[in-house]
């Protein structure tokens, strides 16, 4: 199974991940993306998240068929949030199924590093202030996104 | 062909999406930018640091120097940081 979904509702986790693990998988691994509760040391009231519209739907898709291709996954799912989150809140779920451990964590960090800088979303911080500021793009991720080209196949 | 900005570079111009007919001329994203860029404020301070913008063609990304041949839809915005 693959599930790709942009959504502005909750994630249901346990149920996203029950029903990940219904084909017969021995393994499920996920990542969940959280907002925090301070940036630079000061306190947040809220991010707000913005997505291009169908662009998203096809990156990630793309991204989902790619773990896919590159493991052996009896499933894979892509939930990502949009709109205003508080601190505490999920952002993103991104999981995948394997019938042994090794491929779905392998699988999970893939599709988190590679959706970082794949994936057409940007996040605006709400400072408890009442000032904003647009996240900047760090070159952390854009490394870990890389070292996946690198490890191969 | 239907022009589209995000995040900091939509509040930049102050809209989300405009129609637009390239020049001749504009034969990619760079173009496309330099020409937009030529109409004054607000799109010439929205296009002064193109090493933090990033495009789309027809909702892939591309480099500013892909030809746009015969794409409907460009995009523009600063690197992506969902997650």
């Amino acid at each position: 199974m693959r599930r790709v979904l942009v959504q502005q509702a909750p994630i249901d986790i346990t149920a996203e991940l029950e029903a990940l693990g219904q084909n017969g998988a021995g393994a499920v691994a996920s990542f969940t993306g959280l907002v925090r509760a301070t940036a630079n040391g000061h306190p947040l009231a809220a991010l707000r998240l913005e997505h291009y519209p169908g662009m998203t739907e096809r990156a990630l898709t793309r991204l989902a068929k790619a773990a896919q291709t590159r493991w052996d996954l009896s499933g894979c799912t892509i939930i990502h949030r949009i709109g205003r989150l508080t601190p505490g809140e999920t952002i993103v779920l991104a999981a995948a199924a394997s019938r042994h451990r090794a491929a779905a964590l392998a699988a999970t960090g893939f599709l988190i590093d590679r959706l970082k800088t794949g994936a057409p979303f940007w996040k605006a911080e709400e400072f408890t202030d009442g000032t904003t500021a647009w996240v900047r793009a760090r070159a952390e991720d854009e490394a870990a996104a890389a070292t996946w080209d690198e490890i191969g196949g | 062909m239907r022009v589209l900005y995000f995040a900091s570079l939509r509040e930049a111009i102050g809209q989300g999406e405009e129609e637009l007919t390239p020049p001749p001329s504009a034969t990619t994203p760079r173009d496309l930018i330099a020409h937009l860029a030529a109409r004054g404020a607000p799109y010439s301070a929205a296009f002064s640091d193109l090493a933090c913008l990033r495009c789309a063609l027809d909702q892939e990304f591309c480099t500013l120097d892909t030809p746009l041949g015969a794409a409907r839809e460009i995009a523009f915005f600063p690197p992506v940081t969902g997650g």
